[in-house]
């Protein structure tokens, strides 16, 4: 069964989900608990069954789909995608579990439980076509999620998020196709799969415009600025699952790809992009940070300071070192489970009071103790204090880049800590001070279904926080031999400067050997 | 005193006729019932036309048998020309019809199913397509394109109400001028090189040269529109939208994939040796031709309140997409394009049907046309499976994968990446973006809107009224045949390639 592990990771959630139009409209809830948790304890044993000192792929399966054209289906896991996934699992079972009472409840458990299906196929598939088919799949659920379950303007902001990401990502097919036809070029055979695309290495102009065509499609999804107009619409109008999900793992995707797909395949081009992504990556932190500053919308800060949190994750990715790119893809973890968890938080108290505006709120610390707790760590998570998971990854993602370069290092740390006054004020103006408003007064404290949501997601705040070492690890494996690829693989001058040589690790070709 | 032509039975060859006159005779022997005993149930005639496309389909199955084996087969004074582009493409016309047909089985009456001579019709028509294809030959291939566009005129207009005859005059008028075109085109091209063959052609000019350039303009312009119109090429598009809204859904759908391969097929042979001559302007003029039909018809699209003219819009704007094959004119593009056709022909199978059945009589005051798009509102609450199947068709138009479009669709843009057409593949995938938009309007009325009341009441009986188990059968296999296509692609792409490169394309 280990040997198909992945692909019964994929497709359980999916057959669950077409079974799910079988069970009746009472039990649903009930079903799709225990569909999550089986996934879940699956994905749990993915990561038992793993060997965190492979650095390589594991599990792979390959079976050929159209083999006269290069696609095959196949899969693998590293260190890298491991955690997404059973991040993913684990915030679909938690998301299921804490849904609050929902019209069409049956439908929307059911297209969560495809959601499911599409994200563990992108972080799971090794071949591009595989991967750009669940990449594009997870925008109809996630279309439907905001537009049927959405605020008044549902509609506007589901098209938006859904035209959006399409459009770049269509860009990003086209990058796919012509690296495929060069891959044909250099040894005439088709093949889309990732592994194979690893042992090209592609003159610099060329990887100049594949690496432009493959950002379209992974800024978009990520967001980075100026694109990520689609996600304050999205977040805005989508229900507190769906806010969950798209923050938690949906925007993982682009992330993820950059590191799958953009800096293995295209070093050269890595390097020659790398300080006007930085910047980028730095005007994100520091325009968005101000932009939820300015926020009235309890929930819109949270997304702002979501998309902040992105900006760091970028800027660790290309720092092109073990440091960095460990950092990003731990905080990646991290931005997961925190701002999955703050949103969920948005969620208890606007089903309470059904607003989110936080001059409705004040000194709801006397009323929901409990609730200001978990916000308060959750919060101070965010802003990264160490002892919290978010340092982690932050830590590292600086420190990463401190190596390329100190002046942009420290412009984002700055960021980083005026960061934390929006937060903070946020939270001053929702719990401390007098309970002003009447409605206020009664606010029941959160009750035994968000706890069941909540206090995991606390403990492991806390506990990747103090010590992160058996997640970190695997990644670190696995982002050393990505790493070395990239030295190996690099033409220029610069590049091979740049990206250090990972010394006594023999694993450059690991990756392409288990391929074959 | 003429003496008296000799010629061997043998060398006629007249097995290549085959395919086409099983039709020919199934028609006949339709009207020859109808003389003999009127008034019989139109199942009669549903399940004999179906009985003898699938003979017509074996008889097809035997010539690509004989393809594989001893290639490009030629008969009846070399008049017919039987190749692997021949071949696919009454494949497409035959099993396509197969699948339409059916729909005829509805559970209301409809006015132009009564008549044998409906069926007749439709027998003569599939059979005029087969003759178009089968041959280089520009006469015959004229006579093909009448017999089966006179048959088509009147089919629409059977379908019996003010729009329908509006359809069938305007698609008659439009279609009389395109046929005027061909004959010029042809002429030209006769005058040029004393041949109408197109192969004949295609060797004289090449030897002389392209001499008189200025006249062979003339011809491929003349070509052109005639094409432009059979195929609804922007600017010749502009009866598209009316004539399938005049006409039923089925035969709307049928419409938007059969004539066109048929013209698909003879464009191929016509433009590409020209292309391949290396003409520049032709080139151009059909980039252009390309990526405006493309762009204007999606964008035209967009603003569509009626579910059938949104289709009608956009199949103008798939065939565009398909004509950069003809412009690309590779192996892999022209395999592309006979994929692209039939994955496209299933999943526009199902969304027609889908419209087909859920066809009122009498319009509620709601509702402006046939199939607007209020009438799909909140269709998941009250007939949630019927949704979620035309969801599928239309996230399949829009090119999502898994399903079947998007195969053809990477195909296609990659045979424009490999033919170095850079700007035009990048514009083909950002077309898929603008047609999104309204595909997933269709999607948006019917998942994230209210239902309107009337239909909550009668529980969403509406949507599935004209359905009947032949109906709900032919959408269940387009639906399979949608969602199931990566399954088929490999195996039906192997067979194309192989018969297209070995009809020299």
């Amino acid at each position: 069964m280990l040997d198909h592990i992945l692909s019964i990771l994929i497709f359980f959630p999916a057959l669950a989900g077409v079974m799910g139009f079988m069970i009746d409209k009472g039990s649903i809830r009930a079903y799709g608990v225990a569909v999550a948790f089986v996934e879940f304890a699956l994905s749990l044993w993915l990561w038992f069954a793993f060997d965190s000192n492979v650095s390589g792929m594991q599990f792979m399966e390959n079976i050929a789909l159209i083999p006269s054209f290069g696609i095959n289906y196949i899969l693998g896991v590293d260190g890298i995608s491991l955690f997404i996934i059973i991040l993913a699992a684990f915030f679909t079972m938690i998301g299921i579990a804490s849904l609050t009472e929902t019209k069409n409840e049956k439908n929307m458990i059911i297209t969560l439980l495809f959601l499911e299906m599409t994200m563990i196929g992108v972080f799971s598939a090794l071949d591009a076509i595989v991967f750009y088919v669940f990449w594009e799949l997870s925008l109809v659920p996630m279309l439907y999620i905001i537009g049927a379950w959405g605020g008044p303007m549902r509609i506007y902001a589901s098209v938006k998020f859904f035209l959006y990401t399409f459009a770049g990502s269509l860009v990003m097919l086209v990058g796919m196709l012509f690296m495929a036809y060069f891959f044909y070029q250099a040894t005439g055979t088709w093949s889309f799969a990732i592994l194979d695309w690893y042992r090209l290495i592609l003159p610099e102009s060329f990887q100049l415009w594949l690496f432009a065509a493959f950002f379209v499609g992974f800024a978009i999804k990520v967001p980075m600025f100026p694109f990520h107009t689609w996600l304050p619409y999205a977040h805005g109008q989508a229900p507190t699952i769906g806010s969950v999900i798209l923050a938690a793992i949906l925007l993982k995707m682009g992330t993820y790809a950059f590191i799958r797909f953009s800096l293995p395949l295209f070093p050269d081009a890595s390097v020659f992009f790398m300080y006007p992504i930085a910047v980028i990556a730095i005007i994100m932190i520091i325009y968005t940070a101000m932009v939820a500053y300015a926020q009235k919308d309890v929930k819109q800060v949270v997304a702002y300071s979501s998309v902040s949190h992105m900006g760091v994750i970028i800027l660790g990715t290309f720092a092109l070192n073990v440091e960095g790119i460990t950092g990003s893809v731990f905080l990646m973890i991290a931005h997961g489970v925190v701002s999955g968890a703050l949103f969920l938080l948005v969620g208890v108290i606007y089903d309470r009071r059904h607003t989110k505006l936080m001059s409705e709120f004040g000194g709801l610390a006397h009323v929901m103790p409990r609730y200001a707790t978990i916000f308060g760590i959750m919060l101070m998570a965010s802003v990264g204090m160490p002892l919290t998971i978010n340092f982690v990854g932050e830590f590292l993602s600086l420190l990463g880049f401190y190596e390329q370069s100190h002046i942009l290092t420290l412009l984002a740390g700055i960021a980083i800590v005026v960061g934390a006054i929006y937060m903070l004020t946020a939270y001053k103006k929702m719990f401390f001070g007098e309970v002003t408003k009447d409605e206020n007064r009664n606010l029941p404290d959160v009750n035994k279904r968000e706890l069941i949501a909540l206090i995991p997601l606390a403990i492991i705040t806390i506990w990747l926080g103090v010590y992160p070492k058996p997640v970190l690890e695997p990644i670190n494996n696995s982002v050393e031999a990505v790493v070395q690829l990239m030295h190996n693989k690099s033409t220029t001058e610069e590049a091979k400067s740049r990206i250090p040589n990972v010394s006594g690790v023999v694993i450059s070709k690991t990756s392409t050997r288990e391929a074959h | 005193m003429l003496s008296p032509i000799n010629v061997s039975l043998e060398s006629l060859n007249l097995i290549t006729l085959a395919p086409m006159l099983i039709p020919v005779v199934g028609a006949l022997l339709i009207l020859v019932i109808d003389i003999i005993k009127g008034g019989l149930d139109k199942s009669l005639y549903v399940v004999l036309s179906i009985l003898f496309l699938a003979l017509d389909f074996s008889a097809l199955l035997d010539s690509a048998g004989i393809f594989s084996k001893d290639g490009i087969m030629l008969g009846v004074f070399d008049v017919m020309l039987v190749d692997g582009i021949a071949i696919l493409a009454q494949f497409i016309i035959v099993a396509t019809s197969i699948l339409f047909i059916p729909l005829a089985l509805t559970n209301k009456r409809f006015h132009e199913f009564s008549y044998p001579e409906f069926f007749a019709l439709f027998l003569f028509m599939i059979s005029g397509f087969q003759f178009m294809v089968a041959s280089d030959n520009l006469i015959l291939i004229f006579v093909g394109l009448e017999t089966a566009s006179l048959a088509l005129y009147t089919l629409i207009a059977m379908h019996n109400r003010d729009k329908s005859f509006e359809a069938a005059i305007k698609y008659f008028t439009m279609g009389a001028l395109a046929a005027g075109f061909y004959s010029f085109g042809a002429m030209v091209f006769y005058a040029l090189t004393g041949s109408i063959e197109i192969n004949q052609i295609a060797t004289v000019l090449a030897a002389n040269g392209y001499a008189d350039i200025g006249y062979v303009l003339v011809g491929v312009v003349f070509m052109l529109a005639s094409f432009g119109f059979k195929l609804s090429v922007v600017p010749f598009h502009t009866w598209t939208p009316d004539v399938y809204e005049g006409s039923s859904a089925a035969m709307a759908g049928y419409m938007s994939i059969v004539p066109k391969i048929a013209a698909f097929v003879v464009a191929m042979r016509i433009f590409e040796f020209l292309i391949h001559s290396g003409i520049a302007w032709l080139e151009v003029v059909l980039w252009v031709l390309v990526v405006v039909t493309m762009t204007a018809a999606n964008v035209w699209a967009l603003v569509q309140t009626d579910v059938k003219r949104m289709l009608a819009y956009s199949s103008v704007s798939h065939a565009g997409f398909v004509m950069a094959a003809i412009l690309i004119g590779s192996t892999q593009s022209n395999s592309a394009m006979f994929l692209y056709w039939i994955l496209f022909s299933f999943t526009n199978l199902g969304a027609f049907s889908m419209l087909w059945i859920s066809r009122q009589k009498e319009l509620p005051g709601y509702q402006k046309t046939d199939h607007s798009f209020e009438k799909f509102s909140g269709m998941i609450i009250t007939s949630p499976m019927a949704a979620i199947i035309m969801a599928i068709f239309m996230l399949s138009l829009a090119g999502i994968p898994p399903f079947a479009l998007f195969w053809g669709k990477i195909y296609m843009i990659s045979s424009a990446v490999t033919g170095g057409y850079t700007v035009l593949a990048l514009i083909m995938a950002l077309n898929s973006a603008i047609a999104g938009y309204y595909y997933i309007k269709l999607i948006v009325y019917m998942f994230m809107k209210d239902p309107i009341v009337s239909n909550v009441d009668n529980n969403g009986k509406l949507y599935v009224a004209n359905a009947t188990l032949a109906l709900k059968s032919i959408i269940g296999f387009a639906i399979i045949g949608t969602i199931f296509a990566f399954l088929a692609v490999d195996p039906l792409l192997e067979f194309i390639t192989a018969f297209v490169y070995n009809s020299g394309y």
